[in-house]
């Protein structure tokens, strides 16, 4: 049971990026496949919506593994939470819970604020700009990248690509911009 | 000998996956078991290190937690030996075929899209690995995240030719 516990509490970096990291090695060996998670949000595409588009026109059964592998994801995303779940409240640095309590946000009880993420949030402004907008930038943004944290900034950099270099570089100014120049503006809306 | 019928140059797109499946042999559906584990793995790691919390990825970008860089650090480390490994000692796959690496050219788009997926990562909160390992964590508000990045990726494929890239 004392190993039930130690698993509950959150895991420190040390031991998740190198699991992460394994995720490599592990994919190329048991199938030759590169990591990469956006393009599972083009195989969907693919499978549901080509409407003749080129790039929307290959054989996507073929990729049909990173499709499982991403529900696997989200099953995994349920495990933790159902059963391997923190029983503390998460440990928020207390100069990020300032900053953003100057933003609005009052909860910080969760992993997720429920100032945004409440499911009512939905059909409402913050659902637009949060779950909408911020959605479709992610999906346009990474395709045009040509991937995401995972295929550029873990497996392409793991190959020592000067691309994949240069895309996580702009993924972290794009975050720096978006945090400290459009969220302060976003939440003056609410 | 050239033949009068060969095909002008082909304008077909070719496919280039990014996460390619360079897999010669033929995997049964069932197969596809094991790459369901390792998301599973993957899922789990992603909620017990809080990786797909709001909250650290605000922190990440307000520099006021070092556990973000820590985990894409080590695991970029841990990644890059792997890949050094499999390279020098040429490990074969499972069934015994070589590893197949590509190399990625360098585009505009990885600037535009970079910042634009940049823009994003920090109003949702999560890289699209993260997106779905929340939704099973019960937060349904983001089913609509994904598929609005779905729809995203739909709008990109769309608009491909006239962006710069």
């Amino acid at each position: 049971m004392e190993l039930l516990e130690f698993i509950k509490q959150p895991w420190p970096w040390y031991v998740a990026g190198p699991l992460i990291g394994l995720t490599v090695p592990t994919l190329l060996l048991i199938g030759n496949k590169s990591f990469g998670i956006s393009s599972s949000l083009r195989h969907i595409c693919a499978a549901c919506m080509p409407a003749d588009i080129p790039f929307f026109k290959y054989n996507w059964r073929k990729e049909i593994w990173n499709l499982v592998f991403v529900l696997g994801v989200l099953i995994g995303g349920f495990i933790a939470t159902n059963f391997l779940a923190n029983p503390n409240t998460i440990v928020i640095n207390p100069q990020t819970i300032k900053d953003l309590s100057a933003l609005g946000i009052k909860d910080f009880n969760g992993l997720m604020p429920s100032d945004i993420f409440a499911t009512e949030n939905i059909f409402s402004l913050k659902g637009l700009i949060f779950f909408v907008i911020g959605g479709f930038m992610v999906g346009f943004g990474t395709r045009w990248a040509g991937g995401c944290t995972s295929g550029h900034a873990i497996m392409g950099i793991s190959n020592l690509q000067v691309p994949s270099v240069i895309a996580t570089c702009c993924f972290m100014v794009g975050g720096f911009a978006s945090t400290h120049l459009l969220l302060p503006l976003i939440f003056k809306l609410f | 000998m050239k033949s009068t019928f060969e095909t002008p140059i082909v304008e077909k797109e070719e496919f280039v996956c990014e996460a390619p499946n360079d897999m010669k042999t033929s995997e049964s559906g069932l197969s596809n078991l094991k790459y369901l584990i390792v998301g599973i793995m993957f899922g789990i790691v992603f909620v017990k290190a809080e990786i797909i919390s709001w909250f650290r990825i605000q922190e990440m970008f307000r520099l006021q937690s070092f556990h973000m860089y820590g985990v894409i650090g080590s695991a970029v480390v841990v990644g890059m030996i792997s890949v050094f490994l499999i390279k020098k000692f040429n490990i074969k796959t499972l069934s015994g075929e070589t590893v197949e690496f590509h190399p990625k050219k360098f585009q505009k788009g990885q600037i535009y899209g970079g910042l634009l997926f940049g823009l994003g990562w920090a109003i949702t909160g999560a890289c699209p690995g993260p997106l779905f390992a929340q939704i099973g964590s019960g937060f349904v508000a983001v089913i609509v995240t994904l598929l609005s990045a779905i729809a995203g990726t739909w709008t990109y494929g769309y608009f491909k030719e006239k962006l710069p890239n």
